[in-house]
This record gives C-alpha cells, sequence and structure tokens, in this order.
C-alpha cells in the first residue's frame, strides 16, 4: 500500500515538524530497505537541467530513478513536494566535525596530534559519531563531509606537516562503520611556510625573526619531507624485491606508499602564492597526486594550478584579504577567478561549528560574479569529483546514494529552509541541540516577580 | 620591513582619500545629495518604492516619492537598488593601535580605548565596504571590569580626533565567565596567575570595585557640598583614575556593556547593578540570554549578540541560532555584532538568520543592525533609521540586503561617500602600476646599494609583506589560545 506523506504548508512548521520527526524516529530504526518517492518538487540533479514537477524515487539507500515521468513504486512512502525543491545534500570537505566538540576544552579536541609527521593517523579514528555538531550542521543540508586531522579553522590551529589522513563520511549514523565514506580520502600536508613574523600566544604578541633564520627552517623541514618520501619510496621497493625474512613493517612508511604511488593525493594547506608554488613544484617534482586546500592567493598562481590540473578546496570567501594592498574583494571574487580560468574548486567551512555556513559562503561568491550553477556545484558535486567519489555522490542520478535535500528554496539563501533530508536513502532527522533548546526555553513560564 | 610600511603607506595614500576624492569632484555646490529611484528600507516607516532622499548638510532633509534634485545637488541614481540606514556594530575593535586588552589587573577602568584610535586602520574601509557606518569601539574582555570604550563613525582617512561618535556616551567594558577569569589562557612559566579565577571571584571583584567607586564618590560628594557651603582651606580628594569612570556609571553618565555568556552570571550582574544602583545598558554576546530572557528586559538592559556562533569554548555550548529572535520576542532590545572585521562585512546576512531562526519579520532582522544597537548606544535620535533631520548615513546594495546576494554600492555617512565600489574597482589599475613602480623603484635602489657596497656588507633583509589580520575575533581567539579580548 501507497503511505502518503502529506504536509500542507500551512500546518507547518508544528505539524511538519512533527510528523518529520516522528517519521524520522520511526524510520530511522527501519532497515535501510525503504522505498521513499518525492513528488511534485521541482528537482535540480545537477547532471542535467532543471526537472520541474519531477519523482525521484529511492530504493535500498540509492537513488532508483528521478524524472517527470517516473512511476510511483505501490510499497514507497511519498512525500509530497509541492512548492519545494530538490537538490544533492551539500558536501563539506575539509572540517574538524566528530573531531572537535568544544573548540577551547582540549578533553573533547582530538584534531592535532603531537609531532611533525604522522602519515599513519586517521581521522575516521576519532570522530564522535554522537557530536552535537553532526545534527546541527545536517540540519543546513551538509549531508557529508571530510574530517582532516592538523588543519586550523576558525576554532584550531594548523599542526604538524604531514598531519594524517582525512577521512570521508555521512553526517548520520551510529557508528563511524555505518557512517565512513572513505576512511581514507588524502594525506593532510601543512606546507612549511616562510614565515618571519608570527604570533605568539603565550606572550600575546607578534615575534619577528630574521629571513635567513625562516628561511633555514623552511629548507630543513622541506628537506626532511622530502626524507620522508624518499623512504617511503625503499620501503615500497624493500616491500616488493627484499628478503621477506629480513623486511620489518613500519606503519609511518606503509601510509606514505600510496602518496609516493600517486594514488592517494595529498592535501596540501597554503595561502599564500609563494608558498604556493614551492608546493607545487615540489609534488611536480616528487609525482605527487595534489589538492590545494585554502589556496587563499590562488588568483596569483592560476596558470600554474591550471597547467598542473590541480583543484582547489577554497577556504571561506568571507575572509579578510591577506594583504592591505590587495583588493578589498578578493576573497568574494576568487571563486569565480578560479572558475572562468577553468580549474575546479570546491567551497568549504575548514571548521565545525561554521560548516554550517558553507552555503553562505557560496552564496557570496555569486553576489560577487560566481554563477549560482557554479555555486551549487562547488557546494555539492565538486568536492565528490575532486576526492573521488562523484561515482557514488554529487548528483541525482540513479545508482548514487541518496543524500538530498528537500528545501523552501535556493539552498544558498540564507532564510532557506530544509524540510526533509535523506542520507544513504533514509529520511534523517533535523532535529538538533539547538532546536531543542531553543523550544524548550521557548516555553519557559515567565518568572514570579 | 621598508616595503611593508610602503605598501601601507600607497594603501593609506591611494585609498584613503577615494572617497574624499569623490567628494571634491562631485562637491555639490550647495551641500545637497540626492539619492533617487530606490528601494528605500527607512526601518521606521515601512519601504519606499522608487523613492528619493535629500541630503543636506549631512542631514536626510526630506525622504518621498515625489521629491526633485535641486540645482546643484550631487546625484546619486540608485535605480533598482536598496537603500537602508547605515549598519550600526555594537561590538567591535577595529581601528585600535595595538592590543584591546590592558589585562595586567582585574580593573582596568582607567585604560581608555579612545586614546589609541587609529584612523589609518584598514579594518575602518573593509568594514564600510560591508554597509558599516558607525561602531562600538570596546577594550578587551581580560578583566572583570575593563577599559572605557567609545562609539565612533568610520570616517576613513579623517584624523583620530574625527572618528568618535559626537554626542554619544562613552562606556565602559565589563566581562564575565571564562576570558575575565582566564580560563582559557595558559600563564607562561613564571608568571603569577592573576586573581580572579572563579566566578565567584568575578562577582566580588565587581562589588569591590563599586564599593570603593562609591566611598570615593562620598568623599567627592561631601567636599564639593562643603566647598559650595563656603568652608575655606579645604583639601580635595585625591584624583582616582580607575575610580572616575565607575562614579560616572554610577551616575548614569557612562554606559556598561558587559561580555557575558552564561545565563547565571547574566543574573549575578543584574543583582550587583540593582545593589550599587547602576544600571547595564548592554549585555554583550548574552549567549544565553534566551534562557533568562524575561529577566533581562526587565532590567532595561539591551542583548547584543552573535548570529551563530557557538561551541567555541565551553560557555557558549549552549548558544544557539535562535538567540536574536527569542530575546527579542520576549522583549528585550537585540542587536547582532560582529566582535570582528570581516565578520561586520556582512552583518546584513548575519540578521538574515533571525528570519529562518525564529521567524522574525524583515523589518525587525534589519533592525538588528540598525536602529536596536543605535538604541542601545544611546545614539537612536541621529542614526539606525531613514528619517528626515537624522544623520545621513546610508548603506546602497544593489538588491535586498537581506539576501546573501547583496553587495553593497556605496556607503555614506554624513552625507559623504565613504565607500564607492564602483570607484573602488576603477582605481584598481592605476593603484597596481603605482605598487609595481614603487617596487621596481625600491628593487633598483637595492641592486644599486648592493654593487657600492663592500662585499662582506650584509645581504639586504628581505621584505616580510606579510600583514597578520586580526582575523580572529577576541572570543573566537579565546576558543583557539586564551585570548581575552
Amino acid at each position: 500500500m501507497r503511505r502518503a506523506i502529506r504536509l500542507r504548508s500551512a500546518a507547518y512548521p508544528v505539524v511538519g515538524l512533527l510528523l518529520t520527526l516522528s517519521l524520522a524516529l520511526t524510520l530511522w530504526s527501519q532497515r535501510a530497505a525503504s522505498v521513499y518517492a518525492i513528488k511534485n518538487a521541482k528537482i535540480y540533479t545537477l547532471a542535467g537541467p532543471a526537472i520541474e514537477k519531477g519523482v525521484v524515487v529511492i530504493r535500498d539507500g540509492k537513488i532508483a530513478a528521478v524524472g517527470a515521468g517516473v512511476t510511483i513504486p505501490e510499497e514507497a512512502q511519498v512525500i509530497d513536494g509541492t512548492g519545494l525543491e530538490v537538490y544533492p545534500g551539500m558536501f563539506d570537505p575539509i572540517t574538524q566535525i566528530g573531531l572537535n566538540e568544544v573548540g577551547a576544552v582540549g578533553a573533547t579536541v582530538d584534531t592535532s596530534e603531537l609531532g611533525d609527521f604522522n602519515p599513519e593517523l586517521i581521522a575516521a579514528t576519532a570522530v564522535n559519531p554522537a557530536s552535537a555538531h553532526l545534527p546541527v550542521t545536517r540540519a543546513s543540508g551538509i549531508t557529508e563531509v571530510i574530517s582532516a586531522p592538523g588543519i586550523g579553522g576558525f576554532d584550531s590551529q594548523s599542526t604538524g606537516i604531514i598531519a594524517g589522513q582525512a577521512s570521508a563520511f555521512h553526517l548520520a549514523g551510529w557508528t563511524m562503520e555505518e557512517m565512513q565514506i572513505n576512511r581514507s580520502v588524502a594525506m593532510v600536508l601543512n606546507w612549511p611556510s616562510i614565515q618571519t613574523s608570527s604570533f605568539d600566544f603565550s606572550t600575546f604578541s607578534v615575534k619577528e625573526k630574521p629571513y635567513a633564520d625562516a628561511k633555514k627552517e623552511y629548507d630543513k623541514s622541506v628537506n626532511q619531507l622530502a626524507d620522508w618520501l624518499t623512504r617511503a619510496r625503499h620501503y615500497s621497493q624493500a616491500k616488493e624485491k627484499g628478503s621477506p625474512d629480513l623486511f620489518v613493517r613500519d606503519l609511518k612508511l606503509e601510509s606514505l606508499v600510496p602518496v609516493v604511488e600517486g594514488k592517494l593525493p595529498v592535501l596540501v594547506v597554503a595561502d599564500e602564492a609563494r608558498d604556493i608554488r614551492n608546493a607545487i613544484d615540489f609534488c611536480t617534482k616528487q609525482n605527487l597526486k595534489m589538492i590545494l586546500a585554502s589556496g587563499a592567493e590562488s588568483w596569483k598562481v592560476k596558470d600554474l594550478l591550471k597547467e598542473k590540473k590541480i583543484p582547489v578546496i577554497l577556504g571561506p570567501t568571507e575572509r579578510l584579504p591577506e594583504q592591505e594592498d590587495t583588493a578589498y574583494d578578493q576573497p568574494m571574487t576568487q571563486p569565480s577567478e578560479l572558475n572562468a580560468a577553468g580549474i575546479p574548486f570546491a567551497f568549504s567551512s575548514f571548521g565545525t561549528s561554521f560548516s554550517r555556513r558553507l552555503p553562505q559562503y557560496a552564496g557570496t561568491a555569486v553576489g560577487y560574479g560566481l554563477s549560482h550553477e557554479e555555486a551549487l556545484k562547488a557546494v555539492m558535486l565538486n568536492a565528490a569529483q575532486i576526492f573521488g567519489l562523484a561515482d557514488q555522490l554529487g548528483t541525482i542520478e540513479p545508482g548514487k546514494l541518496a543524500n538530498l535535500m528537500v528545501t523552501t528554496g535556493d539552498p544558498l539563501e540564507i532564510q532557506t529552509e530544509v524540510r526533509y533530508l535523506f542520507i544513504k536513502g533514509r529520511l534523517t532527522s533535523t532535529d538538533n541541540r539547538h532546536r531543542d533548546l531553543y523550544e524548550q526555553y521557548r516555553k519557559r513560564p515567565a518568572p514570579a516577580r | 620591513m621598508k616595503l611593508r610600511l610602503l605598501l601601507a603607506a600607497i594603501t593609506f595614500v591611494t585609498l584613503a582619500p577615494l572617497g574624499a576624492r569623490a567628494q571634491s569632484s562631485n562637491a555639490p555646490s550647495n551641500n545637497a545629495v540626492y539619492v533617487q529611484n530606490a528601494t528605500i528600507l527607512t526601518i521606521t516607516h515601512g519601504n519606499i518604492e522608487h523613492g528619493s532622499i535629500l541630503i543636506r548638510d549631512g542631514k536626510i532633509a526630506a525622504v518621498g516619492t515625489d521629491l526633485k534634485a535641486p540645482e546643484g545637488a550631487m546625484v546619486i541614481d540608485a535605480n533598482g537598488q536598496y537603500v537602508m540606514p547605515g549598519i550600526v556594530d555594537c561590538h567591535s575593535h577595529i581601528a585600535v593601535d595595538g592590543s584591546v586588552n590592558e589585562g595586567s589587573v582585574a580593573v582596568s577602568s582607567m585604560a581608555n580605548i579612545a586614546d589609541v584610535l587609529n584612523p589609518d586602520d584598514i579594518s575602518i574601509y573593509y568594514d564600510l565596504s560591508g554597509g558599516v557606518t558607525s561602531a562600538n569601539i570596546l577594550h578587551g574582555s581580560a578583566n572583570p571590569i575593563g577599559g572605557q570604550t567609545v562609539v565612533i563613525k568610520l570616517r576613513w582617512g579623517k584624523k583620530p580626533s574625527e572618528l568618535p561618535f559626537q554626542g554619544a556616551l562613552p562606556g565602559i567594558k565589563f566581562a564575565l565567565g571564562e576570558n575575565p577569569k582566564h580560563s582559557n589562557f595558559q600563564v607562561p612559566p613564571g608568571v603569577e596567575p592573576r586573581y580572579p579565577a572563579t566566578r565567584m571571584g568575578v562577582e566580588e571583584t565587581i562589588r569591590e570595585a563599586f564599593r570603593e567607586a562609591r566611598e570615593y564618590k562620598k568623599q567627592w560628594d561631601d567636599y564639593n557640598r562643603r566647598k559650595a557651603s563656603g568652608e575655606q582651606a579645604l583639601i580635595p580628594p585625591r584624583k582616582d583614575e580607575k575610580l572616575e569612570p565607575l562614579v560616572e556609571v554610577l551616575e548614569g553618565k557612562r554606559y556598561v556593556h558587559a561580555h557575558c555568556y552564561r545565563a547565571d552570571e547574566i543574573l549575578m550582574l543584574i543583582r550587583v547593578a540593582n545593589e550599587f544602583g547602576f544600571k547595564i545598558r548592554t549585555f554583550q554576546h548574552v549567549l544565553e540570554g534566551y534562557k533568562i530572557a524575561d529577566e533581562i528586559a526587565a532590567s532595561g538592559a539591551g542583548g547584543s549578540t552573535f548570529s551563530d556562533w557557538w561551541a567555541y569554548k565551553m560557555e557558549a555550548f549552549d548558544a544557539i541560532p535562535y538567540n536574536a529572535a527569542l530575546m527579542t520576542e520576549r522583549g528585550v532590545v537585540v542587536s547582532v555584532n560582529s566582535d570582528d572585521a570581516e565578520e561586520a562585512r556582512h552583518l546584513n546576512q548575519e540578521a538574515a538568520k533571525s528570519m529562518k531562526y525564529g521567524g522574525l519579520s524583515a523589518n525587525d532582522a534589519l533592525k538588528l543592525v540598525t536602529l536596536n544597537p543605535a538604541i542601545q548606544l544611546g545614539i537612536d535620535n541621529r542614526v539606525g533609521s531613514i528619517e528626515v533631520g537624522k544623520d545621513a548615513d546610508l548603506a546602497i546594495f544593489n538588491r535586498d540586503p537581506l539576501s546573501v546576494y547583496a553587495v553593497v554600492q556605496k556607503t555614506l555617512i554624513d552625507g559623504q561617500v565613504y565607500f564607492d565600489r564602483q570607484k573602488d574597482i576603477a582605481a584598481r589599475p592605476a593603484l597596481e602600476k603605482e605598487k609595481q613602480d614603487l617596487l621596481a623603484k625600491e628593487k633598483k635602489a637595492s641592486e644599486e646599494k648592493k654593487a657600492s657596497d663592500k662585499p662582506e656588507a650584509k645581504p639586504e633583509k628581505k621584505p616580510d609583506q606579510k600583514k597578520k589580520h586580526p582575523q580572529y575575533s577576541d572570543d573566537r581567539a579565546a576558543g583557539v589560545a586564551g585570548d581575552s579580548r
């Protein structure tokens, strides 16, 4: 029997919310065999033109069919999407979600290990599936993220040179085993920048040092880095060709083998043009597959990025220019400049609590020249392509995982709400800590005087 | 270093007078500016389609649909654009030379932010590009009672003395919770930790300071009374720079802007204020304000909060993006602030979040960054809405400012254009050329110097072009590594 889930828009949000919640609660526990159909919605598949009054059928966690004339299966639970829009879920490709609960409370933070070279560390190991950040973030339509060790952001500092492996996962699930998409999507490499001034938090002042000293430190770091890669190559050869009796396993070098083989990309964090150039030069010589992260001055290095086919995971558009004599709006216009130059890029929050600002960062770039269509791709599809996950994610096409959202309108607009959220084909609650606290304190009676 | 200074100088010399240049080149003969064909978001009198604003001598002289540009007026055609009141940022640390924290003592009321205003801070220009025209420049939050604060207008390129908002009452920063008790701050080895280290100690510090302030005030009141009654040979009490501002607080001549997070500490400060007979003007951040909105409303204090920051420290873990809307619903005058030079560039976007989280109307959302912060700072008779007689502080957007796609085109203060997007863009090639010329000159000079120098001379120190902007605000940084602005 076809069960209809119909929500009259006037009755929303109260009835709608309750229905959504009860549905989510009921359905969450069921096996993924559930079949859903969203009908009468405008569907932005990102694989072709938008479909007016279309149907999406979801079966066994995946998208089974999408189109205007698709037949709704008998057993489907139906969501009437009249007046609503359907999009692929958003993908935030550099976060610390699950690794960082309360930034200032060290006991709740697992982003930064001691030591400069830790290729064996894997973010997924320390992601807390019960983190309050997961439901808060997904309520804004973000369905999957990558958490990366050692990358600084809004509420953490960059640490280490090879900081470990970044993991991609869905923002819903009981365990990491259920949530993970790929435990190792990239090796984080914080490019050792030549910094003559740095902020010293212990004395709360800017410390200056001579260029020669900074350059010396930089050269030492890069040499160490090169040395690690050389050893990984030797290790690989020894494993392949050496005597098994003499072979001693090394977990760090073992983790670097896919990197030197060019199979696992390096996620190189660099902002200044000089650092980006140096990093590209290094990765080219070392035959590494490079993805640039943050890239504040990518606009200065467009030709090289284009020539070497290096994609960019951009830090928030809402940041200040790197230098005072840079145009005031450079961080906002950069996405459209990269797009015009044919350089693939994706937006990212680089944060935990700010992951939900992802659509805002993309929307801001549209205000400064990026096309709306490209902006949607840059929060939904591009990251999946850059990290080799586009066979599973990023568009609404049959066979892909059903990570999608049903919204009240343009998902980049601040006021737009996510009405329904599907993660791995499951109708997933958008309830979260913030809404709970709101509902709880809204009910507080006026205090007695 | 030299180059960096040079570059900073270029920025100043060429960018700073942009607004001024725009003024002089288009200087109206009769001091009249006329903004026409705009959608005008007045805040207090609804929205006007195809409306015009006449500005005379920096004040709004007329607003309506049936106006005509006076002869000789500078005309700004805002066809298809939106004009809103200039944004008022109730919590900012821009335009400050050096650190905003005098953190060595628990009561630093003798320190005054107004003494260290820097009109060349590029952040002023950045924030103008986001439509901000006035800002409450606060001391940091390292102390239960911090330094004195000042309201400024973002008159980029003018003298330091021209920044302060004339007529605005001065303020003082208080701070409660983790920052003043140094929870997230690692004291360097060998340094004695500073009292207080608990919320109990924070309360005690404030109470003790006001006990002293009352004694001090009594001494002066006695002295003045005796002097007035004709007593001779009186010795006046010794002037105390720490207590003077607190006496002004007791006399209602100085506003208290209190940094706070948790509901309990907010109630604590309301109790202390009642005990000593003063008022809290605004609770800043006030992230748990939604839990005790009725009590805040009853105290008469305003609430100035973030749109959606949370979880960067323990006391921000119960922060919710519904805070502004819920406090508004319960009768608190609420503003949304930046606390950060970057965040201030999109306060219009941050205000829009209260429509999604808590269902504020569009006009009430805009009030969060215009009229309400103006009320909180006691300058609503001058700014915060588009009304005849008010200062002509305006932000002109290319579309509805509550849209994420809206971009500021012009920002006016006192009827003068301080930011003009098209002029900024047009000036870039010349700026770039000037920079390259200067770099070439510097390079040539350094090569010539090298050639003439003895071979064993030290190599020229490479320039450090990196300018670290204060990206992290006090509270962000507090989450990172114990800043306590």
